[in-house]
């Protein structure tokens, strides 16, 4: 494999998926497609870690706990999140992001 | 050397009774707060009299001069070794002799006062006012250097200030003391520029040093000129023109007849007895330096004393305000004062005119306070100032009657009252040293004795006009200062001043010239006859008089529109075409960029605060674009 | 060549997927679409013979995280709600900062020339996965694992006081 694919095509496609997300987060009005966008960012960071892991240090492992721990994070922030979008949904009755502009001038 | 620290409470006191007065005098009665300052006054008095007894008398050796002491001196701010400023007090024959007058006017005023302004409702801050002015004239005259001097001076100005604009409600009185500082204000910028100029020549501001005739003050006469006169000459005029300023000399003299919107009481204190003689004390302090390094200085200062003297006297003989009649008679004396000044010389017998000065300083304190408190009783009596409005007042007002008779026979120059003495020296040295003034000065005696009897017979014999209610004598409060100062107007002429005040220290041989002494008895008699025809019984011979000399009669009653020149120089030049401008300058320029500088910072703050909208998406966009733009310079530019 | 075809396969849904997740109006079909992501995700880690990591994500990723997020979907939003999409503006600035970073990150990338380390294909099972977890020697990574730990709690408790309900007080 790692004859056939060098290790770009992998940052190639990381890049895309995290700019993609940037965009997402960027335009999306709804508060939960917006963390859908922040798991589509982190999730491109763990392709790049796997990748410089498998390609640039094959018989070490900091890149498998470095993704482990990133899943783990993702995992605890998309619930924090969740709950707030929650009590957002309680307070406003919808989940526009518009809604949550009163720390203003 | 006697030991005179003592006379450092003779100022203080008065400066502690101000700051009593002041703070706390609204909580008293207001017969204590006159008691309070009066009594203060009296302690420096009593203390005044055992100084001029202990330096003229006490401690003084037979056939020596008298010396000047430095009673107490301190070191108030110390710049360079050079350059320092020192407070203290300075004993020396002029300086006893001032104590002495203004003590004794000040307290006689004091208590003159308590009758005076009873029922007014600022009493006790005329009182404090009052113990300022006595402490800041009082540290003028012991001060020890020049330095101090024009501190005092400018003490002074601003008690004339506050006594002046006493009744603040009044517009008149307002402008008269605005236009009363703000003349010797100006005054005392030449001061200032003659004080740095001396200070500067000759390395020092205290007087001893300075009026040393060996020193090296008088030493640096010689010197580079400018314009045909040393620098020492220079100086010396412009230190003059502070004391014209403050002594009321031509062209200065403005301010003079409008202060008299005060209280009569401060008229007779500041306007005829202390204030205005600060400039003749000036110059008599200086005088070594005027007589021995720049004569032609001292020539400046007799030919204003002169032409003042006679100016005033002209005007004072159509004036109808008694006050304003008094004033001008101040302008006229103080001139001869001056003009004494000038035409002396220094040392022994050439000093007569040193010692005439102060001989008729010392007189004029006297005889002008006593005219000014006797006019004050007048009009207390019939609360009007003008001549017209009074007549045959001399059954109602006996006291008063008496004693403003004395002065004006005092002031006539007639012996054995005290004026004769120190006019007839004046005029002698006057005589000996230039004609023309001489003779300008011996029509100004008797157009002083025509003027003032014509006020004395306006106001005491006449028909008696029409009176809101009659006329009462004041109460004794008010007539046993005008008694005392009758007594001193009398007899003071005797006091040996060629003994004790002279120019150099040393006492010298004095006596009347009988040939100068008779013809100006002579014209002062003939100035009471003229007056006496024309002024006691009602006649047409003054109104015939005026539509004769028609020009010159308007011409005088108005002053010689020297205030209307002054207020065209003023509004019409000044306000508008530099006021004006600088003021145009000031709000448009100056107030715009400050507001255009307020504006642009809050035009900038409008366009960034939308930065903080409180929308998340926009704050990721300025994260995202910032991190991209970051990256891009310092990755591919730098 | 099977490789090729397959990390082609694989990417190509990744990025295809992931546009539709941001775009799409529907927030449902956008959840699903992101399920699609992380599976192809995890099919590129079976590639790279990665199993354990790949199961990982499969159970937690795709499997915790897309099920609470279709559940606080169903949650919060009715099912055929529309998503309402951005202004045109923002759109237009989003997207050129996207474009302007991605061009800028990838010629930082293909710029740099990766030296991969010669073709050893590692045999990783999972004993050693699990022993290096909890060893606290020199490559062990107890340390990292009880900070995620002590982070998962403190997630959950968050996450539970933040969406308490207000209980009324009984009078």
């Amino acid at each position: 494999m790692i004859q056939n694919i060098p290790l770009s095509y992998f940052l190639v496609i990381s890049t895309f998926m995290f700019f993609i997300g940037i965009y997402g987060f960027l335009t999306r009005r709804n508060l939960i497609t917006m963390l859908m966008s922040i798991e589509l960012i982190l999730n491109s960071v763990n392709i790049n870690f796997v990748a410089f892991n498998r390609y640039l240090y094959p018989q070490q492992l900091q890149g498998h706990f470095f993704m482990l721990i990133v899943i783990a994070v993702a995992a605890a922030e998309a619930a924090v999140a969740i709950a707030i979008i929650i009590n957002i949904y309680r307070n406003f009755k919808s989940i526009d992001v518009d809604n949550v502009d009163e720390m203003k001038y | 050397m006697a030991d005179y620290t003592y006379t450092l409470l003779i100022p203080l006191i008065p400066l502690f009774v101000f700051l009593f007065l002041g703070l706390l005098g609204h909580k008293m009665k207001p017969f204590v707060t006159g008691l309070i300052g009066s009594t203060g006054l009296g302690i420096s008095a009593i203390l005044s009299y055992a100084t001029a007894f202990k330096y003229f008398i006490g401690s003084h050796v037979a056939g020596t001069g008298y010396a000047s002491i430095k009673g107490f001196e301190v070191s108030w701010l110390h710049l360079t070794d050079k350059l320092t400023i020192h407070l203290g007090v300075l004993i020396d024959p002029i300086s006893v002799m001032m104590l002495v007058v203004i003590t004794t006017v000040s307290l006689m005023v004091h208590i003159y006062s308590i009758g005076y302004m009873k029922g007014d409702p600022g009493f006790y801050r005329f009182f404090s006012f009052l113990s300022l002015f006595s402490f800041s004239m009082l540290g003028l005259v012991l001060a020890t250097n020049i330095f101090q001097m024009y501190i005092f001076w400018e003490l002074v100005g601003v008690s004339s200030f506050l006594l002046i604009g006493y009744y603040y409600e009044k517009p008149s009185a307002v402008a008269a003391s605005k236009k009363a500082f703000i003349v010797t204000r100006f005054a005392d910028l030449g001061f200032l520029i003659g004080i740095l100029m001396l200070s500067f020549n000759t390395g020092t501001f205290d007087f001893q040093t300075l009026t040393d005739p060996h020193g090296p003050a008088i030493a640096s006469a010689g010197g580079a000129l400018f314009m045909g006169m040393s620098v020492l000459s220079w100086s010396l005029v412009f230190i003059f023109i502070g004391g014209a300023g403050k002594s009321a000399m031509f062209p200065f003299h403005i301010w003079l007849p409008d202060a008299m919107e005060g209280p009569t009481p401060v008229s007779a204190l500041i306007h005829a007895a202390t204030m205005v003689v600060a400039g003749v004390y000036l110059v008599a302090r200086l005088f070594p330096v005027y007589a021995l390094g720049a004569p032609d200085a001292l020539m400046v200062v007799a030919w204003v004393g002169g032409f003042s003297s006679i100016f005033a006297a002209v005007i004072a003989c159509t004036q109808t305000d008694i006050k304003r009649v008094l004033a001008f008679s101040t302008m006229s004396q103080i001139g001869y004062m001056m003009l004494s000044l000038g035409v002396s010389g220094y040392g022994g017998e050439e000093g007569l005119g040193f010692m005439a000065s102060n001989f008729h300083l010392f007189t004029h304190a006297m005889f002008k306070a006593l005219l000014f408190l006797g006019a004050g009783a007048v009009i207390h009596a019939v609360h009007t100032n003008e001549i017209g409005g009074m007549g045959n007042l001399r059954k109602h007002l006996p006291i008063t009657h008496i004693t403003f008779l004395i002065a004006c026979i005092t002031i006539a120059g007639i012996p054995p009252f005290s004026a004769f003495f120190s006019k007839d020296e004046i005029l002698a040295a006057a005589f000996h040293s230039n004609k023309f003034l001489f003779a300008v000065e011996f029509i100004v005696a008797g157009l002083t004795a025509f003027y003032m009897f014509r006020l004395y017979y306006g106001i005491f014999w006449g028909k008696e006009t029409h009176y809101h209610h009659t006329p009462h004598e004041a109460p004794k409060v008010m007539t046993i200062p005008l008694m005392i100062l009758a007594f001193g107007s009398m007899f003071a002429g005797f006091i040996p001043f060629h003994n004790l005040v002279t120019s150099d220290g040393l006492p010298f041989e004095s006596h009347i010239d009988w040939l100068i002494a008779i013809p100006s008895v002579l014209i002062g008699v003939l100035g009471i006859v003229v007056a006496t025809v024309m002024y006691k019984r009602e006649s047409t011979l003054p109104d015939k008089m005026a539509t004769t000399f028609k020009y010159l009669y308007k011409w005088a009653l108005h002053k010689f529109y020297w205030d209307e020149v002054y207020l065209f120089v003023t509004r019409k030049i000044i306000f508008q075409h530099i006021s004006k401008p600088i003021a145009w300058f000031d709000r448009h320029v100056i107030d715009a960029t400050m507001n255009g500088i307020a504006g642009i910072t809050q035009y900038t703050a409008y366009a960034i605060k939308g930065f903080q909208s409180g929308r998340l998406q926009q704050y990721a966009f300025v994260f995202v674009s910032g991190t991209v733009i970051l990256v891009l310079i310092f990755v591919y530019l730098v | 060549m099977l490789n090729e075809v397959m990390f082609f396969l694989f990417g190509a849904m990744i990025l295809t997927f992931s546009v539709l997740t941001v775009t799409t109006r529907r927030i449902l079909r956008a959840a699903v679409y992101l399920l699609f992501v992380l599976i192809s995700t995890a099919g590129l880690y079976f590639m790279m013979n990665y199993n354990f990591l790949a199961a990982v994500q499969l159970t937690v990723y795709a499997g915790g995280i897309v099920v609470l997020i279709i559940f606080s979907i169903l949650l919060t939003s009715h099912l055929s709600e529309r998503a309402v999409m951005a202004p045109l503006k923002q759109s237009i600035f989003s997207a050129l900062a996207t474009i302007a970073g991605a061009t800028l990150t990838l010629m930082t990338i293909l710029r740099f020339n990766f030296v991969p380390n010669a073709g050893v294909d590692p045999q990783l099972n999972i004993t050693d996965i699990g022993n290096s977890m909890v060893s606290y020697n020199r490559d062990g990574y107890a340390l990292p694992f009880e900070v995620i730990s002590v982070l998962l709690l403190a997630a959950m408790i968050g996450a539970i006081v933040v969406a308490k309900k207000e209980r009324k007080l009984k009078e």
